[in-house]
């Protein structure tokens, strides 16, 4: 559904990034205000490019709360491009962007895949069964996605289960785990480091070089966790081992 | 039998590269891509070929590198020492660097050490045959894709060539070495200028910094007087909501030490950075070894971007005053090559 507000009085700095890229920034906090004002931007960028409007722009990277506009300086210039993106600013930006519903499946269940869902109810002072009661209500959206391919910062974690990183990060834990740390969750797109706490694993890859996208999450996703037990996991894995998933079937656009 | 150049003995950091993997940075996509686009760019067009083909990008040291094709036309780029061993159990010649070469079938082509430079470049005659991934072939090691296999280059690896033959031409050279030009590194400042004190910034700019042991394809950390941020509180401190990371990015963590960003750098990051590299001057970054010291020089935007154009009017130049090259020695070996191969011989 698209909603279409016009922001209006939205001031913005501009931050230079060399001679190739400069930063739009709307504020200095993270709030689902100001990240929409980002997503809009990045959205707005996007079709005035599609429609020719902006040569030399090459991408743009949104944050929590800014949007880095990169620029090809033999195509354009810094001062023939800044006043366009602020005259798309100024023309207003259309919040409540179209965004996608992304239904992630998640086994709970397993201690190996949750180690530290006992620790996390501990200190939340909740039931293991509250905590993924809270985690499965959590109204979650990609805020940005950066780190490592495909990682995705998902910002609307339930209050309830805020806590800090972890004081000791572990060296190495496994593709797909389902984690959460201070008010976001992340799902590990490669066997890797982390700080945060495990509380699930789902079947699913974030990035598959097989895939003709193959990053699966995008910036602005609208994102529910769905529980699954082992069985079910250990399906869909196989599927999305073999390549044989129908990705589609997870996402409402 | 396909045509490949067979790796006989891998160097130290050899990766395909392109332009970079453009447009994916919003799902966390570096762009990797080539560390002095310059070098890859000259390659390309001594080799005959496009400019956004991809080439073999040179760590520190080349590999050895057996043609298994009847004919591939190489070109080396870079202040290289190659030479080629023409027929088993022969001794090595010495071949000039910055131009192409006509080898054929059984050849060893041995790339050697950089003198004096971290990166080089050797381009082939229609390029290599392998899968684009998110359109481009650059390599980027810590996901593992693109490239050959998603890594550097290894013993026994076969680089697939697109052409069986090279095509019919001359040798091409370049006139004279390219003028990456000397003085301060220049920099932009920003995007998080701010965030430091005028004492921080003034040191910045005015203080020499070393190239330390870390520098690899993602960045290079500068080792030299520590820089100061702002104070907490004002505006300041290390720590920042992330933003963007564009390419020449100089970050510095608490600790006050510079890390220039560079291809393989992390989209967003979470760390202040105090100026960025003028596009001009990554090739000359792209290139630095450890040990060799720079400063830093402060210009606007767009003063960097008309130096920037000014160095792309001067490739172009260096392009187009290419010479035709002559193999040393009299016999123009290339050239008969080329006429058999016209002719339809097979070596």
């Amino acid at each position: 559904m698209i909603e279409a507000v016009i922001l209006a009085d939205v001031s913005v700095r501009y931050l230079s990034c060399g001679d190739t890229a400069f930063t739009v920034e709307f504020g200095n906090e993270i709030s689902p205000e100001i990240n929409g004002q980002v997503m809009a931007l990045h959205a707005a960028i996007a079709a005035a490019r599609e429609a020719e409007e902006l040569p030399g722009v090459v991408e743009t990277v949104p944050t929590m709360r800014s949007l880095m506009v990169t620029y090809d300086p033999l195509a354009t210039s810094r001062a023939e491009l800044q006043p366009k993106i602020g005259g798309l600013i100024a023309r207003g930006l259309a919040s409540g962007m179209k965004s996608r519903k992304v239904r992630l499946p998640c086994c709970y269940d397993d201690p190996d895949f949750a180690p530290d869902l006992v620790e996390v109810a501990e200190r939340t002072q909740k039931t293991p069964e509250q905590v993924i009661a809270a985690h499965l209500a959590s109204p979650f959206k990609v805020y940005v996605l950066g780190f490592m391919p495909g990682l995705a910062y998902i910002a609307g974690l339930e209050p309830s289960l805020y806590l800090p990183r972890r004081n000791q990060p572990r060296v190495r834990l496994p593709r797909s785990t389902v984690a959460i740390a201070m008010d976001m969750t992340t799902i590990y797109p490669f066997e890797s480091p982390g700080g945060w706490h495990l509380i699930g694993r789902t079947p699913l890859w974030m990035f598959d070089q097989r895939r003709e996208q193959p990053v699966f999450l995008a910036p602005g996703d609208e994102l529910t966790f769905e529980r699954i037990d082992r069985s079910t996991y250990d399906s869909i894995a196989r599927q999305v081992e073999a390549g044989t998933l129908d990705w589609a079937t997870l996402v409402t656009t | 039998m396909s045509a490949a150049l067979k790796v006989l003995r891998p160097g130290l950091f050899d990766t395909i590269q392109d332009r970079g993997r453009i447009g994916f940075m919003a799902l966390g996509m570096p762009t990797a891509g080539a560390m002095d686009r310059i070098g890859l760019t000259l390659a390309n067009a001594l080799a005959g070929n496009p400019k956004d083909a991809a080439g073999l990008e040179i760590g520190v040291m080349g590999p050895d590198l057996l043609v298994e094709a009847d004919s591939v036309r190489v070109a080396l780029v870079g202040p290289l020492s190659p030479s080629l061993i023409e027929a088993p159990d022969a001794t090595p010649k010495p071949l000039e660097s910055n131009r192409s070469h006509l080898l054929k079938r059984g050849q060893v082509l041995k790339v050697g050490m950089i003198e004096g430079s971290s990166t080089a470049y050797l381009a082939v005659a229609g390029g290599f045959a392998l899968p684009p991934f998110m359109h481009s072939l650059s390599t980027y090691a810590r996901a593992g894709v693109g490239g050959l296999k998603g890594r550097k280059l290894a013993a026994d690896d076969l680089l697939p060539l697109k052409l069986e033959h090279a095509p019919a031409g001359d040798e091409r050279k370049l006139a004279g070495p390219f003028d990456y030009g000397s003085g301060p590194i220049r920099i932009v400042w920003g995007p998080q200028d701010d965030h430091f004190s005028e004492a921080g910034r003034k040191t910045f700019v005015s203080s020499e910094y070393r190239v330390s042991k870390e520098a690899d394809r993602m960045g290079i950390r500068f080792e030299g007087p520590t820089i100061e941020h702002a104070k907490p509180g004002d505006k300041g401190g290390a720590d920042i909501i992330s933003d963007g990371i564009g390419p020449g990015a100089i970050q510095v963590p608490g600790a006050g030490l510079p890390i220039v960003l560079l291809a393989d750098r992390q989209t967003v990051g979470g760390y202040t950075k105090i100026a960025t590299v003028a596009s001009v001057d990554l090739p000359r970054l792209g290139r630095l070894l450890p040990g060799q010291s720079v400063h830093f020089q402060a210009i606007d935007v767009a003063e960097a971007e008309k130096l920037r154009r000014d160095q792309e009017q001067r490739l172009s130049r260096a392009i187009a005053d290419f010479q035709t090259a002559r193999p040393a020695g009299g016999i123009d070996l290339a050239r008969l090559y080329e006429v058999n191969l016209i002719d339809g011989v097979v070596f």
